[in-house]
């Protein structure tokens, strides 16, 4: 790709590339911008950009007004344990595909991903119904559950292409030297697949703060995340620009983070390896 | 190379994972199954019986029912047309070589790590809302009379909302197809005397065909799932009722679950269509 090009060339590029990304990214940069406005500048025509009194009152407000704390523990232990868990299912799983192909591997990797296709709301009724009669209707524990089977396919499939890049012959040459199993799996394999299991659980995480159809369904007070505290923002009363703007960039600070981070594993995740 | 004692071992181990997805599959499908063929309305009456097929043919001939597939059919394919067009165009312009490379590939990623209530809410306030939403001080600006956008232009503020957090995924995918491109050939079709337009079409678009394609294909499943971004904007209203909308509203807004189910049933099937072609692709992947 390193083609001699004219530095006029490049310059352009340049220009014409940052325009575009800025005005893809301008709705993330003016939710941040409007999130330390007054409510009567952030309704200001016309609007302003960085010569305001810069505040943190919305953030106050946002926090005592809505116990935003709750919903940010709701989010984290939602995501993270959902995830953990999937990893803890998945990387045995992953592991006996990649290392200990059948005939039937691939039948199972692709039966795993249909399970991915299938439209939640076919069947919102059924699950809606189970935690109802279980209890478990706005419970922590049913989403964590729930939100693991619905990333399991993806976590299964990264780790299953990650593992599969791990050269066989090093697994032979442990067990010629008369490593167990269980101490191939922990002192040989844990350590070159590290990475891999990093990464999927970067992206798997993300996916599952950001889950909207299963979190908004089945959640009202005790076990709701941000994405539906965030969703409470859409009958407002009165001036509140600033203040969802403030409540918008706390949900969505982190995960823009870590999602810099996970660019390359979100193009190996999503695509299930038929994009490399 | 694998012995008995491992393949067994091999089986064990892939045990829990197939078969938590395996009731996770089954047990929900044979209810909504279950439940498509009988009347069952939980808060007038509960099961009434056994019904046959008629909540199928009631869903299709429902008046809500053929508005929805044509919103359906308008919001995905302008999805796609939005993010197929200009994500081939941006990954190009991004494969260029520039300054700061790296920052702008981040910006225009950005807008996919935005959970959908938040990207929902800031275009439907901070944007288009009719008095003061962004878009509402540009037409003034230029003298002209702000558009009502989720009331009188709501499926195109839908297909915009949703398009601007698909396009980075497309723009990524498509990027990262462009750059195993290889530039030695584009090289000799340059000093054969090709010129750009020409390179684009006959080299660079052929060789991402199969990108384009799985880029559709994923897309199109989950556009057609997308609920949060009309949850919290329209709520269904002024035509803005997919298929999956309505079926929500019948299931959960309506407590027809029956009915709900029926349309939960074509859903599955829709969804299956485009995931058959999906499987395809990634299937020969593997083989290689």
């Amino acid at each position: 790709m390193a083609r001699a090009v004219t530095t006029q060339r490049k310059a352009l590029n340049t220009a014409i590339a940052w325009s575009i990304g800025l005005l893809i990214f301008f709705p993330i940069l003016w939710t941040i911008l409007t999130s330390f406005k007054t409510e009567a500048e952030a309704i200001a025509n016309p609007p302003v950009f960085l010569f305001f009194d810069w505040t943190l009152e919305n953030y106050a407000v946002v926090q005592e007004r809505s116990n935003y704390m709750r919903f940010l523990t709701n989010s984290v232990i939602l995501a993270g344990v959902s995830t953990i868990l999937g990893i803890l299912i998945a990387v045995p799983a992953a592991w006996s595909m990649a290392f200990v192909p059948s005939k039937r591997t691939k039948d199972i990797l692709l039966w795993m991903l249909s399970t991915k296709m299938l439209p939640a709301v076919g069947v919102l009724y059924p699950i809606y119904l189970l935690c109802i009669q279980l209890g478990v209707l706005d419970n922590r524990l049913a989403l964590i559950v729930i939100l693991m089977l619905i990333n399991l396919p993806i976590i299964v499939w990264m780790l299953y292409t990650y593992f599969r890049e791990i050269p066989g012959e090093i697994l032979e040459a442990a067990r010629m030297d008369g490593a167990s199993l269980k101490d191939e799996i922990l002192y040989v394999l844990t350590p070159m697949a590290i990475p891999g299991i990093a990464s999927t659980l970067l992206l798997n995480f993300i996916l599952a703060w950001n889950e909207a159809f299963w979190t908004l369904n089945l959640t009202s007070v005790n076990a709701a995340p941000l994405t539906a505290f965030i969703a409470s923002y859409s009958s407002p009363e009165g001036l509140f620009f600033a203040k969802l703007s403030a409540a918008s960039t706390m949900a969505i600070a982190p995960i823009l983070i870590m999602g810099w981070f996970s660019q390359k594993q979100l193009v190996r995740g999503l695509t299930f390896g038929a994009v490399k | 190379m694998a012995t008995q004692h491992s393949r067994s071992a091999a089986r064990i181990m892939m045990a829990p994972a197939v078969f938590l997805l395996l009731v996770w599959m089954l047990v929900p499908l044979c209810m909504t199954l279950w439940f498509s063929v009988r009347s069952y309305l939980p808060l007038r009456g509960g099961d009434q019986g056994f019904v046959g097929l008629e909540n199928f043919s009631r869903f299709i001939t429902s008046s809500a029912f053929w508005p929805a597939v044509q919103t359906t059919l308008i919001i995905v394919g302008g999805v796609l047309v939005i993010s197929i067009v200009l994500g081939v165009l941006l990954a190009i312009l991004l494969d260029q070589p520039m300054w700061g490379q790296g920052v702008v590939r981040i910006l225009v990623i950005a807008p996919f790590f935005v959970m959908p209530t938040v990207t929902a809410l800031v275009w439907k306030n901070m944007f288009m809302d009719p008095t003061n939403g962004m878009f509402a001080h540009l037409w003034r600006f230029f003298g002209a009379d702000p558009v009502v956008w989720l009331t009188d232009a709501s499926v195109l503020s839908i297909i915009v909302i949703v398009s601007w957090q698909w396009l980075p995924f497309a723009t990524l995918i498509l990027l990262t197809a462009i750059q195993s491109l290889d530039s030695e050939q584009l090289e000799a079709a340059e000093m054969d005397g090709a010129n750009p337009v020409a390179r684009f079409f006959f080299i660079a678009l052929p060789h991402l065909s199969r990108a384009i394609t799985i880029v559709i294909l994923i897309q199109t499943i989950f556009v057609l799932a997308v609920f949060a971004e009309i949850f919290v904007t329209t709520g269904g209203a002024f035509g803005t009722r997919t298929l999956t909308y309505l079926i929500y509203q019948r299931v959960l807004e309506s407590q027809n679950v029956g009915l709900g189910s029926a349309g939960g049933v074509y859903a599955i099937i829709l969804a299956n269509i485009v995931a058959i072609f999906l499987m395809r692709i990634v299937g020969k992947n593997l083989d290689n």
